[in-house]
């Protein structure tokens, strides 16, 4: 039966799941001192079936056919142009920007085909967010970044979006630091602070699943950990899919991981991104199966 | 023992010594005629100041404080230029009004809406309106343009005649070549340099900031509201001005369609006159005290502009350079 | 970990509903009507100018001599005054602003780097674009004119002042785009810093240099309100640009455009559409040298 979240505000639902009311968490984030041995896998919420994406005439990415479950955090590792993020991009129809992008393959998104007839890209990104290598808070105070997204969804009470931006601002641990100060500038915050705001501003519109590339990447380690415990303590409430160039990182955040890595077409002289292997992140680190993946995670930790 | 004879990568092969310090003529003389002519810049906009209110002097002296005032009747040796100055504000208003929104629509639809291939062929078209003289806008003015609008004017002056305010705007005395005609097509002869540059500025946004936008669910015009507009409004204001400076000093066109009529009138379709205007048209019969002060409106033009024009520009250089450095 | 009870409804992922997909649109299709709306007034010039003056052009009209009184009809007489003015006078003052545009370009960008002059004059350049070409006519009268009378010379200098500042930015943008590269190769072989910019920066630049010299020739070949003061129209061929009264297309076109006689304005078509024609045409080529031999402005 489904449980509407405790909110007054009533648009931004996600009809898709209900969680039971988590109380907000402790501030000491967790770590995860080892890998979870069992995971059940929940819900589907995304599935690609034999994938390819195209510029133009160029296969950027083949062959790509895995499913990402709900509450889980799914990491995609694997050399620089494999694709990883052409493929993450794929999952909230952001390639559409890039003129001549298609996909060839069936993405399904909770059942419905991404790519069909008659789907909206703004419906679809507005449940499922994404926040970028470089932090980009738009040239507005704070409280106008987190309630951007709900503005253009339509809510303008004061008392509503004051609401939301609070919930969100707590949500992605940043509302501490900044509450005295929300009609200030967002581009007077840190690489850290500025990387939480943009996480609250995804967090605002009540996304189903946050899609993350490469977040950390323009961080200091310090700056790292607290994303990395924020994304713990969102799990439960959302499905995250993040890139990441570091393995440790994988290994300490994700319940699966998908590693890809380069077909080098030595005719053409082209690259093309592959879907090399996917499974319960432990099992990538400890025991992979396929001899490109062990190359790659003993490679770099040696 | 060996010495190492060093060389001066300065100093051309084949000249008397290896530690020939003094530069050769040639590449001194070079220096210095760029520098010149990088200078004259600077001097002809001195000279311009100087020699323009020498000539102007007489004006000064024969009116005074009275220049400003609505008062000119060369025939009688009263030259209070109000009027003009009245004149080439309002047609400028006229031609920022229509022209700024047009301009910036075509400037993100350039930057936003239309596929790269399209793009060219679009700044083509906008360009060709730059290249088309000022005269022949005039000719195509006063003589096809203005008689066509004054149809059209009457019918307006007809509809709003007895109705307050509109009256006052749009009411008789309508003239084809009007205030309204002149700031129309000075309008149309701004718009490719407010696009241009307004491209030039929307374009500086960076695209991760549009990614944002879209990320969070926008729509193509909310992206432009959220993420373009606060990075370029700064940018878009240095254009407008200059388009402002342009629709101010435009000679020719204006001219020959603002209808050579003296006047300070709520009216936008009564004939009327501006600066630039008188002193084309009026030139040339002018003498003594009417020419000086002719000289002198086009002492006063150069100061408006020239302000106008700093302050346009160093808003564009602060723009472009904080988007370089920040 | 907290139970999660998850509904399997498919999402609704269709268009965002009313207002915010109509407002999109609605602004879209501003945009392309303000294109459309500036299309209409360039569309019925051209237009105009070739159905009206296309009638009156003929050998005769481009060649002929003198330019008739204003009540005769069109084909008496020609326009050769205005068309040799116009050449010789805008000959006469590319060549006078071209090299020392290039000049000034080559001295903000190879010689001036960051010091306060260089600076300052790039600064003060772009802002002469803006001075009102009247105000140049004026200053070339009253620096000029006033002792040395009319001529064909004096409004090629006030077409100097105008193309100077334009010929500046333009080449000045040209020039930065010639890689360091080059120019450290050069040094390299021990060339003074004269030789490796007239031998090998600005051949590198010279495509766009030249297409943007072209533009402002084209620029300068249509203005009127400068030669207003500096030439005073006659209506005979003027041969000697450097002294005596002369005529150009502009001014003749400015002079017949307040004529009630239709003769005076068929001329005044023929004139424009000649002029529109040479400015044209020099945009063109312009476009076409930034095409061919433009190697680093894309």
């Amino acid at each position: 039966m489904e449980q509407p979240e405790q909110e007054t505000v009533t648009n931004l639902q996600r009809p898709e799941t209900a969680t039971q009311e988590v109380p907000l968490p402790e501030p000491a984030g967790l770590r995860r001192p080892e890998l979870q041995q069992d995971i059940t896998p929940g819900e589907h919420v995304f599935e690609t079936d034999k994938i390819s994406i195209y510029y133009d005439s160029f296969r950027a990415v083949t062959d790509v056919s895995l499913t990402v479950y709900q509450n889980e955090i799914t990491a995609f590792i694997g050399p620089s142009g494999c694709g990883k993020t052409t493929v993450l991009r794929t999952l909230n129809r952001m390639n559409d920007l890039v003129p001549g992008a298609r996909v060839e393959g069936d993405v399904r998104y909770r059942g419905a085909a991404l790519y069909g007839p008659g789907v909206s890209a703004i419906a679809v990104r507005r449940r499922i967010g994404m926040v970028f290598q470089k932090p980009n808070p738009f040239p507005k105070s704070i409280y106008d970044n987190v309630a951007y997204g709900p503005r253009i969804n339509g809510i303008h009470k004061k008392h509503e979006l004051d609401e939301i931006v609070e919930r969100s601002l707590r949500r992605a641990a940043l509302w501490d630091e900044v509450k005295d100060r929300l009609s200030k500038s967002g581009l007077g915050l840190s690489g850290g602070q500025a990387q939480r705001l943009c996480i609250a501003r995804t967090l605002a519109v009540e996304p189903d699943v946050v899609l993350m590339d490469e977040p950390c990447s323009a961080l200091d380690p310090i700056a790292t950990g607290r994303i990395e415990d924020l994304m713990h303590e969102i799990k439960s409430r959302y499905t995250i899919v993040i890139v990441t160039h570091n393995m440790q990182q994988a290994t300490r955040v994700s319940d699966r991981t998908a590693f890809y890595s380069v077909l080098r077409d030595e005719k053409s002289d082209t690259r093309t991104g592959v879907l090399v292997e996917y499974g319960r992140t432990q099992q990538i680190f400890e025991d992979p199966q396929d001899s490109r993946t062990q190359a790659y995670v003993t490679g770099r930790m040696g | 023992m060996s010495t190492i004879t060093r060389v001066d990568p300065a100093v051309p092969a084949g000249s008397t010594g290896p530690l020939e310090h003094r530069r050769p003529l040639g590449d001194r003389a070079f220096q210095i005629l760029a520098l010149g002519a990088g200078l004259l810049v600077l001097v002809i906009l001195v000279l311009i100041a100087v020699t323009t209110s020498q000539q102007a002097a007489p004006w000064f002296s024969a009116e005074g404080w009275k220049i400003f005032t609505y008062n000119w009747n060369p025939a009688a040796n009263q030259f209070g230029a109000l009027a003009f100055i009245f004149g080439t504000a309002l047609t400028a208003l006229i031609a920022i009004v229509i022209a700024v929104p047009l301009s910036l629509g075509i400037a993100l639809l350039l930057t936003e809406v239309v596929p790269y291939r399209w793009a060219r062929p679009i700044v083509y078209v906008v360009d060709l309106l730059a290249v088309v003289p000022s005269v022949v806008w005039g000719l195509w003015g006063i003589l096809v343009f203005a008689p066509w609008l004054q149809h059209i004017y009457t019918d307006i002056a007809s509809g709003v005649s007895g109705i307050p305010v509109l009256d006052a705007l749009f009411g008789q005395p309508v003239s084809g070549a009007s205030f309204f005609t002149a700031g129309l097509i000075l309008a149309v002869m701004i718009t490719p340099i407010v696009t241009s540059l307004s491209r030039e500025v929307i374009a500086t946004v960076p695209t991760i900031d549009k990614e944002g936008a879209y990320a969070l669910g926008a729509t193509r015009w909310e992206m432009i509201t959220g993420a373009v507009w606060p990075h370029s409004q700064g940018g878009v204001v240095g254009a407008v001005l200059l388009g402002l400076g342009r629709a101010m000093g435009e000679t020719i066109a204006a001219a020959l369609v603002i209808g050579s009529s003296p006047t300070i009138t709520s009216h936008l379709f009564a004939p009327g006159y501006n600066m630039p205007a008188v002193i084309a048209n009026q030139f040339g019969e002018a003498s003594g005290t009417f020419r000086a002060a002719l000289m002198g409106l086009g002492v006063l033009l150069f100061i408006f502009t020239i302000i106008i024009n700093v302050i346009a520009r160093g808003i564009v250089e602060r723009n472009a350079r904080r988007k370089r450095g920040a | 970990m907290a139970a999660v009870t998850a509904e399997t409804r498919q999402p609704d992922l269709g268009e965002p509903k009313g207002w915010r997909r109509t407002k999109n649109r609605v602004m879209t299709a501003l945009m392309i009507i303000a294109f459309v709306l500036v299309l209409i007034p360039l569309g019925f010039v051209l237009f105009t100018v070739i159905a009206k003056g296309a009638s009156v052009i003929s050998w005769q009209f481009l060649t002929g001599s003198p330019i008739p009184p204003i009540v005769l009809p069109a084909d008496v007489g020609g326009m050769w005054p205005a068309v040799l003015g116009t050449i010789e006078i805008t000959a006469l003052a590319t060549v006078m602003a071209v090299p020392l545009g290039i000049l000034g370009a080559i001295y903000l960008n190879e010689y001036g780097g960051r010091n306060w002059l260089a600076a300052l004059i790039g600064f003060m350049s772009d802002v002469m674009t803006g001075v009102p070409s009247v105000v140049m006519g004026l200053f070339i009268f009253s620096i000029w004119v006033l002792h040395f009378g009319f001529s064909g010379l004096a409004g090629a200098f006030a077409l100097a002042c105008l193309m100077l500042p334009i010929v500046i930015r333009s080449s000045y943008e040209m020039l930065r785009l010639v890689p360091d590269s080059l120019r450290e190769g050069s040094y390299a072989l021990g060339a003074t810093k004269a030789r490796v910019t007239a031998t090998v920066v600005l051949p590198a630049a010279i495509g766009g240099i030249v297409s943007g010299a072209l533009l402002a020739v084209a620029r300068a070949a249509g203005e009127t309100a400068p030669l207003l003061f500096t030439i005073l129209t006659v209506t005979t061929a003027n041969p000697n640009v450097f002294s005596g009264a002369n005529t150009s297309l502009p001014s003749q076109i400015f002079s017949n455009a307040n004529q009630p006689y239709p003769g005076a304005q068929d001329r005044g078509w023929g004139a424009a559409l000649t002029l529109i024609a040479i400015c044209f045409i020099l945009m063109i080529v312009a476009r076409l040298v930034t095409a061919r031999f433009s190697r680093y402005s894309r």
